[in-house]
């Protein structure tokens, strides 16, 4: 007798009934889909009886109109004669000014804190963990206040603050010293970004090559060349004035140098000081993450202080600390809509003020979700291909 | 034992090396440690020691020995004298009533401080490990509706209080409570849809989450204070502060359907085979075996979830609803009193951090008793 292969049992017939499982899923999805298509259509025929009532138009064509809205802090050529397509750009900018610089400051600071909650010194274990547990437990719009208050109550621009030469801290907000950019020093910092690409790509070549035949090849010469000479024979051959300005004080007000609206300032310092706590904490959990053994072990094997916390334990600190902090960037990133609060002109304050100039209101709100998706997506794919590059690779 | 016995006798025993002798008494000993363990540990302590010592003197002088504690009636002069020198902590007994109450009935203030003191006993109680059972659901029902109670008034002889007079502490509380109380099932059903085997279902659960966990909470509250009415039919007008409550609650389910899908993702495979073989039916099975068991996996990162959204609450401020924050930035608007901001903000920040901390110590002492089981 042969034995033939099992057949598969025969397609159940369908019955009418709840009782089975494809019709109750069916019953149920078109049941709960139904529902939101019914809501969403009850709400949408609502606003287009009441947009009609209050005669708005719908749709994005205010975005031509001028926008007639002053714009105190801008890093593009902005006046209120320009569009509302326009004051959103300088929104967005303004956004991501503050969110980049942010992240950057809070990495940084959260880092280092996070580091000195591990530290044998007890003075200095305790006083990061009273930073992280103190502004961890405070609103952060009430820290955004309290910034804002006490940068307003700083002294007018004749009694700044210096606290070195060239930096000057006044209710004007912070002024520092500048480098101002000309085209030779663009190309100049556009050869160091590709000197620096570039002596990636040769380390990597190092590195396999060293995984073939064992033998350490020195990456320095290589550095040398393409991080320090490259930029600085662009910069002589293109004339590159790198002559520093510090912002003096005529009348009134500064002429020269950066200046950090107190706003901007205010709002930099609650977002970086708010999230460096969380991400202290991060960091810390991360380090702790990392077995006991493994840097030990390192150790026993000869290897020195460096290379174990570059090569054995950051490695894998890092596998645990990403993931949550991509949400802190993601948090600061959103927290950063608080301006509004404080004047602070970014993508919510200038889409706020569109509404209420022109009734607009679906559309604004709908451009500042657009806006807050896109770089909250932008961030996750980031961090999800670091995640992916710097994840353990199982044989 | 006994190839032991037989071994010999070791002929030069030798005894065990005395313990180091600690330099000083215990307390240096410590210090040694702690603190002077090597050079750079010591010059950072010293550093530290110093710029701790400037900032405590300086506080101490600007917050103790500079301070106006009572001035008579509205006369700020003696505060305003000594501004930037000591602070003028006379602004919170003139303003405390109004900062934690709003602009509730004056007479009427005791209600509100009830519903507070509820509220904080309805905490307490729901951290206790042995009330974790199914009552203290009815609890939580019985403690929401008597605060509503409270707060309204209207029956007993208790004046009838509309909601915009509400404000203060008891707002902040209603919001982050309330969010947590609706939020809490929407999240558990959303959790469950986005596990779902039905794809429209899990498709619609993503959408609702990522979409409001993408944004910032300032958009919601702008949408439900500006875009709201515009989506509702003519002549149905629904109260600020019921808006702001039904967007905190759309904000809450989607970050606790997070926390309870990271839940429902610890509860073993065999759970819900165990389940299936006992033959219940899906929400037997969910409601009787893997909720229970997902849930207190998600308790210590609830209360995470709590904290923040009692912090978000603040939020509210930018759509001009009267909670702790708004009640405190108002109550400097009055003339006499514009310029000691920094006194209010900081009683403001005690009472928060006061809440916020009680609850992440809470948090941690969970966390700290399953590291231990």
């Amino acid at each position: 007798m042969t034995t033939s292969t099992p057949k598969r049992p025969p397609a159940r017939p369908w019955r009418l009934s709840l009782s089975d499982p494809r019709v109750a899923g069916l019953f149920w999805q078109v049941l709960v889909v139904g529902i939101a298509v019914a809501i969403v259509v009850w709400l949408w025929s609502n606003a287009v009886h009441n947009l009609s009532v209050r005669r708005i138009s719908t749709g994005f064509a205010f975005l031509g109109r001028e926008a007639g809205m002053p714009i105190a802090d801008s890093w593009i050529d902005y006046t209120p004669k320009n569009t509302y397509l326009r004051a959103f750009i300088v929104g967005i900018v303004n956004t991501l000014r503050v969110a980049v610089i942010g992240i950057v400051l809070a990495t940084v600071i959260g880092t280092l804190v996070g580091i000195a909650r591990l530290s044998s010194n007890w003075l200095l274990a305790r006083l990061a963990a009273v930073y992280v547990e103190v502004l961890r437990d405070l609103p952060l719009l009430l820290q955004l206040l309290f910034w804002y208050v006490l940068m307003q109550g700083l002294p007018a621009a004749r009694q700044a603050f210096k606290p070195i030469e060239g930096v000057f801290l006044s209710n004007r907000g912070l002024i520092l010293p500048s480098v101002p950019l000309q085209e030779a020093n663009w190309w100049t910092i556009l050869a160091l970004v590709a000197g620096l690409i570039v002596l990636h790509l040769v380390r990597r070549r190092l590195i396999a090559q060293q995984m073939l035949d064992g033998r350490a090849r020195p990456a320095w010469p290589y550095a040398l060349g393409l991080v320090v000479v490259l930029p600085a024979l662009v910069s002589l051959l293109m004339g590159a004035s790198w002559s520093i300005t510090l912002p003096e004080l005529r009348g009134f007000n500064f002429v020269g140098g950066l200046t950090l609206a107190p706003e901007y300032f205010a709002l930099l310092i609650a977002l970086v000081t708010y999230t460096s706590a969380f991400i202290a904490e991060i960091v810390r959990s991360g380090i702790q993450a990392v077995p006991r053994g493994q840097s030990e072990a390192a150790k026993a094997l000869g290897l020195k202080r460096g290379f174990v916390l570059q090569h054995i334990v950051l490695p894998q600190a890092l596998r645990v600390i990403i993931p949550p902090m991509t949400s802190q960037y993601l948090n600061l990133t959103k927290n950063s809509s608080l301006a509004v609060a404080v004047g602070y002109q970014d993508i919510v304050s200038i889409a706020n003020t569109t509404l209420n100039q022109t009734g607009q209101a679906i559309e604004s709100i709908a451009l500042i979700m657009m806006v807050f998706l896109t770089i909250s997506l932008g961030i996750s794919l980031f961090m999800n291909w670091y995640n992916a590059r710097i994840a353990l690779v199982e044989r | 034992m006994s190839s032991v016995a037989h071994l010999p006798q070791d002929p030069l025993p030798i005894s065990p090396r005395p313990a180091p002798r600690a330099l000083g008494g215990h307390f240096t000993a410590w210090l040694r440690a702690n603190l002077f363990a090597s050079i750079p540990s010591g010059i950072m302590t010293l550093l530290l020691l110093f710029v701790l010592g400037k900032a405590c003197i300086g506080l101490w002088q600007w917050g103790i020995a500079n301070a106006v504690w009572v001035v008579s009636g509205n006369d700020t002069s003696a505060c305003r004298a000594l501004r930037g020198v000591g602070a003028c902590w006379a602004v919170v007994p003139e303003k405390y009533r109004f900062i934690l109450f709003g602009t509730y009935p004056f007479d009427e203030q005791w209600r509100p401080a009830l519903a507070v003191a509820i509220f904080i006993a309805l905490f307490a109680v729901s951290s206790r490990r042995s009330f974790w059972r199914k009552e203290l659901f009815l609890l939580w029902a019985a403690a929401l509706a008597m605060i509503g109670c409270l707060m309204w008034g209207g029956f007993l002889g208790l004046s009838f209080v509309t909601q915009d007079r509400w404000g203060g502490l008891p707002v902040t509380l209603i919001l982050a409570t309330f969010g947590l109380a609706f939020g809490f099932p929407l999240g558990i059903l959303v959790a469950l849809g986005r596990r779902s085997k039905l794809p429209a279902i899990r498709s619609l659960c993503v959408l609702y989450v990522e979409l409001i966990r993408g944004v910032p909470l300032i958009s919601l509250l702008f949408m439900a204070s500006v875009m709201f009415p515009l989506f509702m039919p003519d002549g149905v007008n629904i109260d600020k502060l019921l808006r702001a409550q039904i967007a905190f609650i759309l904000y809450a389910g989607a970050y606790l359907a997070e926390v309870v899908r990271g839940g429902l993702q610890a509860v073993p495979r065999g759970q819900y085979e165990a389940a299936d073989a006992l033959g219940l039916s899906y929400w037997e099975k969910h409601a009787l075996i893997v909720l229970p068991q997902a849930i207190r996996h998600v308790i210590p990162p609830l209360v995470n979830t709590f904290i923040a959204f009692f912090k978000d609450t603040s939020l509210v401020l930018i759509i001009g609803i009267f909670d702790l924050l708004t009640t405190a930035k108002t109550a400097i608007v009055d003339p006499a009193w514009q310029s000691f901001s920094v006194e209010v903000y900081v009683f403001v920040g005690v009472i928060y951090f006061v809440f916020c901390f009680a609850m992440s110590r809470y948090s941690r002492s969970l966390e700290a008793q399953r590291g231990t089981n």
